[in-house]
């Protein structure tokens, strides 16, 4: 379960002053459910789900996360989280089986459990054949599984993907959306930030469309496009950000 | 603090950080062979010159002395000197290498001689010049000869004893210990030494565990997971601090195990090569030895100094965004800490308890004082535990700036 109340993350920047990234968001995730947020690049998505994921600080507000308050209990926030982002690289020296044990050991688990779940991850994956070769000469598909493996590794409540599908071939793309459909099978409640239209239609069961760090609109995909008139997904979205004009403006800063 | 963590951290950064070549470069690699390299590649270089140089019969000039025939024909019979015909660009010819050193014998110098009335004889040369060196000590040799037999014989005319001029004879012994010699001689460049690859060893696991882990984007991924920020730091600190110390220690053996064979292997003309530098009375007496105490005692007080520029190095290359972009924030950090250790090494500046709180200046001066053998317990006790305050508040600045979003994240 995730409950975020009236969230906001404000930055100093030298040059433009205060920054306010995510404003006032409030929503919810419950378990064996999909959460889709919605938005433009510097919409405020990476850095509402880092405020989830513990990895910052809100600057008012507040969530919990699998009943995990993030400001007073981050550690065991983490503990119950798989975060998948574009960002969240493999460390390329080690293999993958060294990748994934380092991560089960950080979240406490012991040798055999770590043995076990990685032969059953790898099975499940299809990681045999490269377990045991260094990350950095993986194809994107076998890093993005090795990713999976690392944030799966201590089978957490919570999964958050951050545009895990960004910039990847079709096939590997498949794969993550396969992956996050089986994620809520598990009961797992699970929190999906893109901007392709197509993956919110497929996948998500709530949508929160973001825009200038503020929710702006909230619902299933058929509640919104009945709200904006439209059936098409993407001209949802550009209504509910205020139009073509609103979002190149976004976009500009 | 939980240890298992630390040490789970730890253990994966040292397996990381020695499949790194970087890294291993300036651990393992440059102290182990670069250094005994470089003494041997310098001591056979030097040792070949200083060979070379003193096989060369020198080449000197005659000014003057055209009416002391008889001086300007035993110069000229001298096995230990060239005597070429003098050209009136002689200062030049020196300057150009050409002749090492000119004598300029003033006009009715024998006939001085005679009564006790000869003008001074001035010797010209490049100084500095190892080669000039040699022939001016020839030249300076042979006037002092002559000088000798001139107050002997006229001694021998008025039948007086030679203890009239020399009524009594000097002798210098040295009863420091080789060590005591090693350690004044080595005093300031070993610690030197160590202080400089302390800090590059430190430099790139550094370097690559912080703005190295951001551009890769495996910082966000370790962030992830539920080890406290503290740990993290804790883990790739001491990591840093291996690296710190294996460097050190590593060129140390090496350096030790070199400097034997070197010794063994260039001592002769490293003794003569001394006894020409005046700082050595007796040709092949010192190959410089350094007290193992004093050794130890040096590698204890790096320890701390260790701790710090670890932390500092971490702290600064944190705040990089790219690995590239830490270079040049921790490169110019070098001049920092070299300052300071050459200051160490100077002539003249001694320890007190103003300089003792100085770092790395205070580590330069007691190690130059413990390799030596003297041993202020006080001065130690507080550059020790100056050292440590220092490195303990460079750890919790390291572990501050790790929890500062601004750092962490930084865009």
């Amino acid at each position: 379960m995730i409950e975020a109340h009236h969230l906001t993350k404000t930055f100093k920047d030298n040059k433009r002053g205060v920054i306010t990234a995510v404003d006032d968001v409030s929503f919810s995730c419950r378990p064996g459910q999909i959460y889709g947020l919605l938005g433009a690049n510097g919409a405020g998505k990476t850095t509402t789900l880092r405020l989830l994921a513990t990895l910052l600080k809100p600057s008012s507000g507040q969530a919990t996360v699998a009943g995990f308050d993030v400001e007073r209990e981050p550690q065991q926030v983490r503990a119950h989280v798989g975060f998948l982002a574009a960002s969240t690289a493999l460390y390329g020296r080690l293999t993958a089986r060294e990748m994934i044990t380092y991560f089960g050991e950080l979240n406490g688990m012991d040798s055999a459990a770590i043995k076990a779940r990685i032969r059953q991850l790898s099975a499940e994956l299809d990681m045999d054949e490269f377990l045991d070769r260094r990350c950095d000469k993986f194809s994107t598909g076998m890093k993005q599984k090795t990713s999976i493996a690392r944030t799966l590794v201590h089978d957490p409540a919570v999964m958050i993907f951050d545009e895990s599908t960004l910039g990847l071939d079709v096939m590997t793309a498949r794969a993550i959306v396969g992956f996050v459909k089986e994620c809520r099978n598990r009961g797992k409640t699970v929190i999906y930030s893109t901007h392709i239209m197509s993956e919110v239609e497929k996948l998500c069961d709530h949508v929160g469309i973001i825009h200038g760090g503020k929710l702006v609109a909230e619902g299933t995909v058929p509640e919104l496009r009945a709200r904006f008139g439209e059936p098409d997904m993407e001209e949802v979205f550009v209504k509910a950000v205020g139009g073509e004009a609103a979002l190149m403006a976004a976009l500009k800063n | 603090m939980n240890f298992s963590n630390v040490l789970t951290v730890y253990l994966k950064e040292l397996k990381d950080t020695l499949r790194d070549r970087r890294s291993l470069m300036s651990m393992i690699i440059i102290p182990t062979f670069v250094m005994p390299a470089l003494t041997f590649g310098v001591g056979k270089i030097a040792a070949g010159a200083f060979t070379k140089a003193r096989s060369e019969t020198p080449t000197v000039m005659v000014v003057g002395g055209e009416d002391s025939r008889g001086v300007v024909t035993q110069l000229k019979e001298s096995k230990k000197l060239r005597v070429l015909p003098t050209a009136a660009d002689w200062k030049q010819q020196i300057s150009d290498k050409r002749v090492r050193a000119v004598v300029q014998i003033p006009a009715g110098f024998e006939a001085g001689l005679q009564v006790g009335a000869a003008g001074p004889v001035v010797i010209y040369n490049y100084e500095g010049e190892l080669k000039s060196g040699f022939a001016v000590a020839e030249l300076e040799k042979f006037f002092r000869d002559l000088r000798e037999r001139t107050v002997a014989a006229r001694l021998a005319e008025r039948s007086l004893p030679a203890t009239l001029v020399k009524p009594f004879e000097m002798k210098r012994q040295n009863v420091a210990a080789p060590e005591k010699v090693g350690g004044n001689l080595l005093g300031g460049i070993v610690p030197y030494i160590i202080i400089i690859l302390c800090f590059t060893g430190a430099m790139y696991p550094a370097m690559d565990l912080t703005a190295g882990e951001k551009e890769r984007g495996t910082m966000e991924t370790l962030l992830c997971s539920p080890v406290a920020r503290s740990d993290l730091v804790l883990g790739k600190f001491f990591m840093v601090l291996t690296g710190s110390l294996s460097a050190m220690v590593l060129s140390l053996t090496s350096m030790g195990f070199s400097a034997m064979a070197a010794g063994l292997m260039f001592g002769r003309s490293a003794g003569r090569m001394a006894a020409v530098a005046g700082q050595v009375k007796a040709p092949g007496a010192a190959i410089p030895m350094i007290d193992p105490m004093g050794l130890l005692g040096v590698v204890a007080m790096v320890l701390p100094v260790a701790v710090l520029f670890s932390a500092l190095i971490f702290t600064v290359a944190l705040f990089a965004k790219s690995y590239k972009e830490a270079q040049s924030y921790v490169g110019p950090m070098i001049f920092i800490v070299i300052l300071p250790a050459v200051v160490g090494i100077l002539p003249g500046i001694d320890l007190n308890s103003g300089l003792a709180l100085v770092p790395i200046l205070n580590l330069s001066l007691v190690c130059k004082e413990m390799l030596s053998g003297i041993w202020h317990w006080g001065y130690i006790g507080l550059i020790f535990g100056s050292s440590c305050v220092y490195a303990g508040l460079a750890l919790a600045l390291a572990v501050k700036m790790f929890n500062r979003e601004d750092v962490i994240f930084r865009a």
